[in-house]
């Protein structure tokens, strides 16, 4: 299952002074096995709040470096993708393992998307099937980019956590990882425009 | 994408003062209270959403907003998106005291798993995770009206029971287990029909639903699975896909026997499961308990699927979900069989034949990696071959797909969970090291915390010279693995006439060159043993110089000492004098052949010298045993200049461990030739002429050559009058104008300060032996404690000598 997603800022300089890295947006499938009942709800929240932002870190800077790797230099995002299939193709993608206790209680393997300066990560439980996540991945972030226009000039991800939950609630309802067709898929987008207009 | 208005929402948001948004709270208050869910209260929502998520701290809602979005969330006429932000709302502030959501509050089931992920949210202060459980298996228990769907259901239970398995009791866990049976091997095999909404256009125009098709167009075969296509599909349908994508944490919750206790009772399968086709290979289990039947069902579900994905897929997303597929069903396989061994032959033909189809192409490469779990976990049972899997996994895979991110990941993660076993009854596991080092040279960032933990796995005794080398030459290999990837892309045109007397000006062209191709194809090796290094690596080197700019080989530098440290650690505990002996010959050689990276360089060699003097403690002979390497190291000048670091470590290793004590075979001679080339090095360094340079070297390279030399006199104490005299010279020296505006004044204090201490020293020979070069009985505490023998004493006496002069005479 997956436990968490997030979508957060990525640098598109390959050097020199670095921008902070912002959550733009966050959910965590429900609360983790260890949590103490007797924290202060506050506490767990703002506790929550930090483990995802660890995550949002190593994003950055494992997309950073990767780009780095790949010799992808500014240019690279002078001019955005024309249309969604080609921004995924051009996507820098990668994964990582987070250790027990750093930051979440149990071992934790994150897949990350990064398209231009918006990176877009799942936070799976150890011995998921990664190709049904990378696949599951790319699919959600397809519809992202179709349904919130992300690839226009001046698009604002920030108003728009609805049609993110909704998407998030069809393909990766709870956390999990479904195991669906092209029809099935097509199902899923019939109900998806019935809710929400693109 | 431009995020910059993002950064500027963000400060917005968080400026938002705690009255402001009690206002604005009431607002939307009263905006849902009229039942009004237009854009207004749309934006609205998201706003309060915005202003809620993006502040770690808590912002504080009244409850009677609190009640007013949980209402809202369940009341029927609210549209989707609606329910959706009060449901993302509701999450947000979560964990909170204050909400009132519980789980009979509303009926439609889609609502409903909206409903329990807030509740799952709140990390089970009420024992929510409890009371949704419950819910749900009563849900799935009982007929749901017209128009709601049970799908909705299977992620929340998937959720809960990974949180708590022990919330089901036994005959809720065999319910499900027959509802299971039914939705996985069972389901319709004819094709849905579109539910119209109604309207005045919708005629009968209901068409007569067609069977299931396989993904290349046929006909469906056999039962439905995740793989059959339809126009629009049942709900037992879309219950098919939402168990088996929670099957195998349901197996692991619930399908071993020690969980659920002894076996159910034997029930009569009375229940209505619709059977549209019957599998051919069904056995007679009908007469099985559930938990045991779920077990049958579920292989046969894993068969099928891999018979699925032979074939051709029309579509991408099909063909990707084929591999998926296949993964996951080599991973219930494995699971099932361990719950019951009866299954391991049944599924070890299916397993071979699927080998056998995919191994030749590498776009199913990740399968094979769950095959060889399965091979490694349960071939001893079966009494099968399995070497060849593994060779072909560890052989001829890396070498193509080093590459492949994922494909890195995965091969890495298989071979750290399971390096017991691999190291104990895999032998490619060790031999072909230089094929997993290629996963580290290309992923280094994110493979360097995986490779830590593995690499103590790799190291034994018989490879250890060899891991060393391939360790330094790490970033060498990513260069290589990078001109093999650029010649492959760019054609190379055999007929062109190439003057191969000439030295090539680039990486590529050297990698075509016949006479650097034996050097390349030497790192690209898959295999270990044919040769710890190549005596030509300078030469490598020089070609590569080209990409020493390059991220991805700076990268790798940076994860290399992290490694040695591991390396050494690891080393250290088995290493033997023969071993000690080869691996400071390599310290010594390989410290002037490392790849040009500056950083590298100097962190490498900070990591040897600290290693050198764990090797030398451990083994102190082998200073002696290696005098001749180290006499060659310590007369060359350069060294000093390229190595300052190392090369201190060196000498001071020489002043301590060059002593009888340590090696009988320490000769006077051996000592005098050590003495000699010391000398003369210090007397280069520190000599006044007008045309000599300003001293480049730090002064702790003249100290250290000091200690050493006096350590080394006062073991052979016919050299005692040369160091005297040369420390005499020591005074003039530092005082000299050019010292003077190199050296702190500290450090010129320092070095005239140890200077006479060391002639004072040197002038009772016997003390200065004892101070210089104790042996190594003296770190025995019983030469502290004893007031007989004991080292305060000796050094009070000597203090008391030192302060009257050398005249006194000790007692």
């Amino acid at each position: 299952m997956v436990h968490a997603f997030l979508i957060n800022t990525l640098s598109c300089s390959t050097g020199g002074t670095e921008s902070l890295c912002r959550v733009l947006y966050s959910q965590t499938f429900g609360s983790e096995r260890s949590e103490s009942r007797n924290k202060d709800p506050e506490e767990e929240r703002c506790y929550r709040k930090e483990q995802i932002f660890a995550v949002a870190r190593q994003v950055k800077s494992a997309c950073t470096l990767s780009r780095q790797a790949m010799g992808k230099s500014l240019s690279a995002f002078a001019f955005p993708p024309s249309d969604e299939v080609v921004a995924l193709q051009e996507a820098d993608f990668g994964v990582f393992r987070l250790p027990p206790g750093d930051p979440f209680s149990e071992s934790k393997t994150v897949l990350w998307l990064g398209i231009q300066s918006v990176g877009f990560a799942l936070v799976c439980d150890p011995y998921e099937n990664l190709m049904l996540a990378e696949n599951s991945l790319k699919m959600i972030v397809r519809y992202l980019l179709e349904y919130l226009r992300l690839l226009s000039q001046g698009s604002d991800i920030m108003l728009k956590a609805d049609k993110i939950e909704i998407i998030l609630n069809k393909f990766l309802p709870c956390g999990q990882l479904l195991f669906i067709n092209h029809r099935f898929v097509y199902s899923i987008e019939r109900e998806l425009n019935i809710c929400i207009s693109k | 994408m431009s995020v910059a208005g993002a950064e500027s929402r963000i400060k917005q948001a968080r400026k938002i003062q705690d009255e402001e948004l009690l206002k604005f709270c009431a607002q939307i208050s009263n905006l849902l209270n009229n039942q009004d869910y237009g854009t207004e209260t749309l934006d609205s929502l998201q706003k309060l959403y915005l202003i809620i998520a993006v502040t770690k701290y808590s912002r504080k809602l009244t409850k009677e907003g609190i009640e007013k979005l949980e209402s809202t969330l369940c009341w029927p006429k609210t549209t989707e998106q609606i329910q959706t932000l009060c449901a993302a709302i509701l999450r947000e502030i979560s964990p909170c005291d204050h909400l009132t959501l519980s789980v009979s509050d509303c009926l439609d089931t889609k609502v409903l798993s909206l409903v329990f992920s807030v509740l799952l949210a709140q990390g089970n202060r009420k024992d929510e995770v409890h009371s949704v459980g419950q819910r749900v298996v009563k849900l799935l228990e009982s007929r749901l009206p017209e128009g709601q769907s049970l799908r909705y259901l299977f992620p929340v239970l998937s959720k809960v029971i990974k949180l708590s398995p022990a919330i089901l009791n036994e005959d809720q866990v065999n319910m499900i287990n027959k509802k299971f049976v039914d939705w996985l091997r069972y389901a319709s095999v004819q094709q849905g029909v579109l539910v119209s909404s109604g309207g005045f256009f919708s005629g009968s125009r209901t068409r007569q639903p067609g069977p299931i098709n396989e993904v290349d167009g046929a006909v469906a075969a056999d039962f439905f699975t995740v793989l059959s296509i339809g126009n629009y599909y049942t709900e037992d349908q879309w219950m098919n896909v939402h168990v088996f994508s929670m099957l195998r944490k349901w197996l692991l919750c619930y399908g071993s026997d020690v969980i659920t206790g002894d076996d159910a009772d034997i029930k009569s399968e009375s229940e209505g499961s619709v059977m549209s086709m019957v599998s051919a290979a069904s056995t007679s289990s009908r007469l099985l308990p559930p938990k045991e039947r779920l077990r049958e069902k579920a292989l046969e579900y894993c068969l099928r699927l891999i018979e699925q994905s032979d074939r051709k897929a029309i579509k991408k997303l099909d063909s990707d979900l084929q591999k998926a597929c296949l993964i996951e069903a080599v991973y219930l396989m494995d699971i099932i069989c361990q719950q019951d061994s009866s299954f391991v032959y049944r599924a070890f033909s299916c397993l071979k034949a699927l080998y056998s189809r995919i191994c030749g192409d590498f776009a199913f490469a990740r399968v094979i990696l769950p095959i060889a779990q399965f091979f490694l976990r349960h071939s001893e049972m079966a009494a099968v071959e399995s070497e060849a899997v593994y060779r072909h996994l560890f052989t001829k895979l890396p070498p193509e797909l080093f590459h492949d991110s994922m494909f890195a990941f995965e091969f890495v993660q298989f071979c750290r969970e399971n390096e017991k076993l691999l190291g104990e009854t895999v032998s490619n596991f060790r031999q072909n090291f230089p094929n997993l080092l290629k996963f580290l040279a290309w992923h280094s960032p994110a493979l360097i915390a995986e490779f830590v933990e593995l690499l103590p796995a790799l190291i034994v005794p018989e490879t250890a010279i060899e891991m060393l080398h391939s360790l330094l030459d790490l970033p060498c290999m990513t260069a290589v693995l990078d001109v093999q990837l650029r010649s492959q892309s760019i054609p190379f045109n055999e007929k062109a006439p190439v003057d191969h007397n000439l030295k090539p000006s680039s990486s590529l062209e050297a990698f075509r060159h016949p006479y650097y191709r034996s050097m390349f194809l030497y790192i690209l090796r898959g295999e270990s043993g044919a040769g710890d290094t190549i005596d030509r690596l300078n030469l490598l080197h020089e070609v590569l110089l080209d990409m020493v700019n390059h991220s991805r080989i700076l990268q790798c530098a940076q994860t290399v000492p992290i490694l040695l440290q591991v390396y050494f650690n690891v080393v250290s505990e088995f290493a033997d004098g023969t071993l000690i002996n080869q691996l400071v010959l390599v310290l010594l050689e390989r410290s002037s052949l490392l790849f040009n990276i500056k950083a590298f360089k100097t962190e490498v060699h900070r990591v040897f010298s600290s290693q050198l003097l764990v090797l030398c403690k451990l083994h102190p002979s082998v200073i002696v045993e290696q005098s001749k390497e180290l006499l060659e190291f310590c007369g060359t000048v350069t060294n000093i200049q390229s190595k300052e670091n190392f090369f201190t470590h060196i000498v001071w290793a020489i002043g301590e461990y060059l002593s009888v004590a340590y090696n009988e075979k320490c000769t006077v001679e051996i000592i005098t030739r050590f003495f000699e080339a010391l000398e003369a090095l210090l007397f280069e360094i520190t000599q006044l002429r007008p045309s000599a340079s300003v001293p480049r070297h730090h002064p702790r390279v003249i100290t250290v050559l000091m200690t050493t030399l006096s350590k080394l006199a006062s073991r052979s104490q016919d050299l005692i009058p040369r160091v005297s005299l040369f420390l005499s010279k020591i005074r003039p020296f530092a005082r000299s104008s050019a010292v003077a505006s190199t050296y702190a004044e500290e450090d010129i204090e320092e070095l005239l300060s140890r200077a006479s201490e060391l002639m004072n020293l040197l002038n009772l020979p016997n003390i200065a032996q004892f101070v210089l070069a104790p042996s190594a009985e003296h770190a025995n505490p019983r030469y502290h404690r004893d007031t007989n023998v004991s080292l305060p004493l000796a050094m009070r006496t000597m203090t008391k000598l030192l302060q009257r002069g050398t005249n006194s005479v000790p007692g």
